[in-house]
C-alpha cells in the first residue's frame, strides 16, 4: 500500500483523529484543511541553510515528549546527506512554522516527515544544482556528502552547503519529482539516534513553556469551580492581599508579582458559584449513556447479519464498558502571554499552534495577524489536555494587565479542567455455525465525541465563561468509531457507532480516541468466541485472519510468549491483536497475569508485543513509544476512571485518580518487525489498544472470570469471580 | 512583605526574597531561576519537585523555605551540568530514560539518593524507592535500567 504522505485521509472513519460532521457524513475537505493544516509547497517554508552550514527544518508539528524532534531531523539530515547535529528544527510557531494543523493521531512521522523527507530532497537537488554552476561541471559528477558537494573524481573540488546558499533562499517550490532515498540506502534513518532534547532535560536547560521567564513577567492563576461553566454569584475579596483579580463575566483570575502571592491569593477569594446537580449518578453511567439521544451511523456492513445470526448454531453476547479518563499530564498545563499594543504572543504547549491563534482571535477579537502562537513543550499531553485552555487564561489575564503572565495550573485545575477521554459502551452478538466458525457480526457503539479542539472561543474554557455561557456541545462527534470494525474476515457483519451529544464531562481527544475501548470489546470478544467455539483464542484470530502482516504480529507476539506452555494455577495468558485504524500499525500482544482470587488483586507479570509500524525511522524510539503506550494503557485497564457526582468532577488529584506505579510494572518484552518497503506510519498510540484485552483475557484462562468493564480494579475482579 | 534569607542550594549560599512560608520550589525556580525542580502537584504526591536535603530526597512544593536554614539544598543542577556530568544523569542518556522529561529531574535526584545510601539495590528495592515518583508516559521500564546502569557506573559492574 502506497500513500502520498501528505494526503489528508479521505474515509468517513477510523481516519486519524479529525472532525467529522456529527451526522456521519464523510469529513469535508474544508475540515480536514483546518484540522491537519493548509501547510505550503514553497521549499522556504520548510528548509533553510545558514552559513555554517546548519540545516534549519521547519514542521508544523510539536515535540509532544515522543521524540519526533529527533526522528524528523534523521529524516531531513538523511535526504540532505549532513550530520544529524546539523540539522536544527523549529517546530509549531505561527510566525515561523509551515501550517500543519494539529499533531495528533500519531500522523507526524508521516505527515511532516513525508514533507520534510521531500523537501530535503528538493533542497539536496537545487544545491546540487548550484554547486555544477559554481564548479562548472555537470551534475551527474557531483555527489553530496556531510554538507558538501564535490566531484566524484577530484574531491578536492568541493563546496560547503553554507557557501552554495547560506542564508539564501531557494525561491523554488517543492517539485515532488527530486528523487528521495530509496530506503536501502538509509544511514540515519533506522538507527537508534539519541534524543536531542534529554541532555537539557537531564540536566536543567529550560525545557518547558513552565521554564520560560520573561522580563516584568507576573504570576497568575485561574479560579474555577468542579463544573466547568458554572456561574459566578458572589465574590468576596476581602482577604485578598499583594493581588490583583480580573473578573470578566464568570471568567475569575489573580495576579501578582510573585507566584506564591498567586497562589495564595487564588485560595483567598471566596467565590460563591451557581450549583447544579444535574449530573446523571455514576453506578448508572453505562445505562445512562444508552438512553440519551444519538446521531446513528453504520461503521461497516457486509452481508446479511441478522439472516445470518437467526441461522446460527450458537449465539455470543457480551457488553463491555469503557470509563471517562483522564490525560493526568504530570506537569499541570502552563502558558506565558504578553500583550503590547495591539500584539498579542503567547508561548504555549497547544499542540496546534494555529488552530489555538484562530480560537484566541475570536476570544479576544482581535485579528490572528495581531496573534503571534510560539510553542514551547509541556508535560506528556496524549491528546488534549488544558494547554489550549491555559492559554486563553494567559492572554485573558495578560490583556488586563498590560505585562507578560505566566498562567500555572493547579493539579486541580488540570483534572477538572482538561477534557477526558470520552466513556464508550460497547455491545456485541455474534454467531458461529457449527464448525465453530463466525458467520455474523453485530456491533455497537455508544460514545460521546473523542474529538473536540477548540475551533473558536466557546471551545477554550475561558471562553464560555468570558460569554456567560455553558460549553456548548460538541460541534462534531468524531473517534468513537476508530476500530470499532474489526480486521478479521466476517462474511456477514454489521457496526453501528451511535453518537452522545451531551456528555455529562467535557470530552477531547486522548491517545486513540475510541480505538482503546473498542479493542477492549472486539478483543474480549473474540475471547469469549473462540472459548463458546471450543477452540484455542490464538488459532481462532488465525482461522478468521486472512492478512498476513497481522497474522505474522499475532505469531511472533504468541511464540515469544510461550503461548501454549504451562502456567502455575490462578496464572494466565491473553493474546490480543488489532491493526490500528484498521489500515495503520499492526499489533499483538500478550499478556501474563497471576489473580488473587482471595483479594482480586491482578498482578501483570509479562507483557510480550509484536510491532509493525512499516519502515521504522528509529528503533529505540520506537520501543519507547512501544513501552510507553503498554504502561499507560495498563495503567488505564487497572486503575483509572473518573469519578463525579451530580454537581461536577470529585477526580481532583492522585489520591482521587492514582496512576500505575514502578513496583506495578510488568517485564515487558518487544518484537519491532520492521518493514523498509511500507510506509511508515505512527507509532505513538498503536499498541494502547490491544491492552486491556490482553490483559482481561489473561484473567479469563487463569480464572475464568471475565472482565468487561474497565478499569480491572480488586473489587471488580472479585464481583466477576462472584459469577463465573 | 518578602523577608530575606539565606539558604545554600548547589553548594553555594544565596540571599533570596521569601516570605518563611514560601514552599522552596518557588524559591529554587524564580528566585534561583533553577529549572530543575518542576511543579507536579502542590501536595507531595507525585515527585516532579524532588529536591535534595543533605543527601535525602525531599519534596520541594510544600516545604517551607524558612525550614532548611542551615540545610544543604541540592537540584539536579548541582548534581552535574552537560560539560560535567554526574554518573546518574549519563545513564539516564544512556539508556535514553524518558519520554516527556517532565518527571525526569525528580527520578535523577531521587535515584543519586538511593545510590548513595545503598549501592547495588535490587530491583524491587530500586522500584520500592522510585514508587513516590509518578511517570505518566510509561518510561518506568528504561528509568529501572537507567538506575542499574547508573549504579555500575559509580559502584562498578559486581551488583546484581
Amino acid at each position: 500500500m502506497t500513500r502520498d504522505a501528505h494526503d489528508p485521509p479521505q474515509r468517513a472513519t477510523g481516519a486519524a483523529e479529525s472532525q467529522a460532521p456529527a451526522s456521519g457524513q464523510a469529513e469535508t475537505a474544508s475540515s480536514q484543511r483546518s484540522f491537519w493544516g493548509d501547510a505550503s509547497t514553497h521549499l522556504d517554508d520548510w528548509i533553510a541553510i545558514e552559513p555554517d552550514g546548519t540545516v534549519v527544518a521547519y514542521s508544523g508539528k510539536v515535540e509532544t515528549g515522543t521524540g519526533v524532534r529527533t526522528a524528523l531531523a534523521q529524516i531531513v539530515a538523511e535526504e540532505l546527506d549532513v550530520p544529524l547535529d546539523r540539522v536544527r528544527l523549529v517546530m509549531g510557531d505561527t510566525g515561523r512554522a509551515p501550517d500543519e494543523g494539529y499533531t495528533a493521531g500519531s500522523m507526524t512521522v508521516r505527515m511532516s516527515g513525508g514533507q520534510l523527507r521531500k523537501a530535503a530532497a528538493e533542497a539536496r537537488l537545487a544545491l546540487l544544482e548550484r554547486a555544477s554552476e559554481m564548479l562548472g561541471v555537470p551534475r551527474e559528477q557531483l555527489e553530496a556528502q556531510n554538507g558538501v558537494v564535490s566531484m566524484r573524481d577530484a574531491p578536492e573540488q568541493s563546496v560547503s552547503y553554507g557557501e552554495l546558499q547560506g542564508g539564501q533562499p531557494f525561491a523554488r517550490q517543492i517539485s515532488g519529482t527530486a528523487l528521495v532515498k530509496p530506503p536501502q540506502e538509509y544511514r540515519v534513518v533506522g538507527s537508534s539516534a539519541r534524543r536531542v532534547d534529554l541532555v537539557g532535560k537531564f540536566t536543567g536547560a529550560p525545557s518547558f513553556v513552565h521554564d520560560l521567564r520573561l522580563p516584568g513577567m507576573l504570576h497568575g492563576r485561574v479560579v474555577r469551580a468542579r463544573r466547568p461553566g458554572a456561574r459566578v454569584l458572589a465574590l468576596d475579596d476581602s482577604a485578598v492581599r499583594d493581588a490583583q483579580i480580573i473578573r470578566l463575566g464568570n471568567f475569575i483570575g489573580v495576579v501578582a508579582e510573585r507566584e506564591e502571592q498567586a497562589i495564595k491569593a487564588a485560595t483567598q477569594l471566596q467565590v460563591t458559584w451557581e450549583e447544579r446537580t444535574d449530573l446523571p449518578p455514576m453506578e448508572n453511567l453505562y445505562e445512562w449513556l444508552r438512553q440519551q439521544p444519538t446521531a446513528d451511523h453504520v461503521v461497516a456492513a457486509s452481508g446479511d447479519t441478522e439472516n445470518a445470526l437467526r441461522r446460527a448454531a450458537k449465539l455470543v453476547h457480551a457488553v463491555y464498558e469503557q470509563p471517562f479518563q483522564a490525560h493526568a499530564s504530570i506537569g499541570p498545563s502552563c502558558a506565558v502571554a504578553d500583550m503590547q499594543g495591539d500584539t498579542l504572543t503567547v508561548w504555549a504547549s497547544s499542540g496546534g499552534v494555529y488552530p489555538l491563534r484562530g480560537a484566541l482571535a475570536d476570544l479576544l477579537d482581535i485579528p490572528v495577524e495581531r496573534i503571534h502562537v510560539i510553542h514551547m513543550e509541556g508535560a506528556g499531553a496524549y491528546g488534549q489536555n488544558g494547554s489550549e485552555d491555559v492559554a486563553a487564561d494567559a492572554a485573558l489575564l495578560a490583556r488586563a494587565v498590560g505585562r507578560p503572565v505566566r498562567v500555572q495550573w493547579s493539579r486541580r485545575d488540570e483534572f477538572i479542567g482538561e477534557p477526558k477521554a470520552a466513556a464508550m459502551v460497547m455491545e456485541a452478538t455474534a454467531g458461529l455455525d457449527d464448525d465453530g466458525r463466525i458467520i455474523a457480526w453485530r456491533y455497537d457503539v455508544w460514545s460521546p465525541t473523542h474529538a473536540n479542539r477548540p475551533r473558536n472561543a466557546l471551545g477554550l474554557l475561558a471562553g464560555s465563561e468570558v460569554r456567560e455561557q455553558m460549553p456548548p456541545p460538541a460541534a462534531f462527534i468524531f473517534g468513537g468509531a476508530r476500530n470499532a470494525p474489526t480486521n478479521y474476515t466476517l462474511p456477514n457483519q454489521r457496526v453501528m457507532m451511535h453518537g452522545i451529544m451531551n456528555p455529562p464531562l467535557r470530552t477531547s481527544s486522548m491517545r486513540t480516541l475510541g480505538g482503546a475501548g473498542n479493542t477492549f470489546a472486539n478483543e474480549s470478544f473474540m475471547d469469549e468466541l473462540a472459548y463458546a467455539a471450543e477452540m484455542d483464542p490464538l488459532a481462532f484470530r488465525l482461522r478468521h485472519l486472512n492478512d498476513a502482516r497481522g497474522r505474522d504480529v499475532l505469531e511472533a507476539a504468541a511464540q515469544t510468549a510461550g503461548w501454549g506452555e504451562t502456567l502455575p494455577a490462578g496464572e494466565g495468558r491473553g493474546i490480543a491483536f488489532a491493526c490500528y485504524e484498521n489500515d495503520e500499525a499492526y499489533v499483538a500482544m500478550v499478556a501474563h497475569v497471576a489473580v488473587d482470587e482471595a483479594t482480586g488483586a491482578l498482578r501483570v507479570k509479562r507483557m510480550v508485543v509484536a510491532h509493525d509500524c512499516g519502515l521504522i525511522v528509529n528503533p529505540d524510539g520506537v520501543r519507547n513509544q512501544v513501552e510507553g503506550n503498554v504502561i499507560q494503557a495498563l495503567s488505564r485497564a487497572l486503575k483509572e476512571e473518573v469519578r463525579f457526582d451530580a454537581g461536577g468532577q470529585t477526580t481532583v488529584d492522585w489520591e482521587s485518580y492514582p496512576i500505575l506505579t514502578f513496583s506495578e510494572v510488568p517485564e515487558i518484552e518487544i518484537v519491532l518487525i520492521n518493514r523498509p518497503d511500507e510506509p511508515s506510519v505512527g507509532a505513538g498510540e498503536p499498541a494502547t489498544v490491544t491492552v486491556a484485552a490482553a490483559v482481561a483475557n489473561a484473567v479469563y484462562t487463569a480464572t475464568r472470570a471475565r472482565l468487561r468493564r474497565v478499569p480491572f480494579t480488586p473489587e471488580r475482579v472479585q464481583a466477576a469471580l462472584a459469577v463465573r | 512583605m518578602p523577608d530575606q534569607l539565606t539558604i545554600t542550594v548547589n553548594g553555594a549560599p544565596h540571599v533570596v526574597q521569601a516570605t518563611a512560608d514560601t514552599p522552596l520550589l518557588y524559591v529554587l525556580r524564580n528566585e534561583l531561576e533553577l529549572n530543575g525542580p518542576l511543579f507536579g502537584c502542590g501536595q507531595e504526591q507525585c515527585g516532579a519537585c524532588t529536591v535534595l536535603r543533605g543527601q535525602e530526597p525531599v519534596r520541594s512544593c510544600m516545604l517551607p523555605v524558612g525550614e532548611i536554614a542551615g540545610a544543604q539544598i541540592t537540584t539536579l543542577e548541582g548534581l552535574g551540568t552537560a560539560e560535567d556530568i554526574h554518573p546518574v544523569q549519563q545513564a539516564f542518556i544512556e539508556e535514553q530514560a524518558a519520554q516527556c522529561g517532565y518527571c525526569s529531574p525528580g527520578l535523577i535526584v531521587t535515584t543519586a539518593a538511593l545510590l548513595w545510601r545503598r549501592p547495588h539495590p535490587t530491583d524491587e528495592q530500586i522500584r520500592a524507592a522510585l514508587d513516590g515518583n509518578l511517570c505518566r508516559c510509561g518510561s518506568h521500564a528504561r528509568i529501572v535500567r537507567a538506575v542499574r546502569r547508573a549504579d555500575e557506573l559509580m559502584w562498578g559492574g559486581d551488583g546484581q
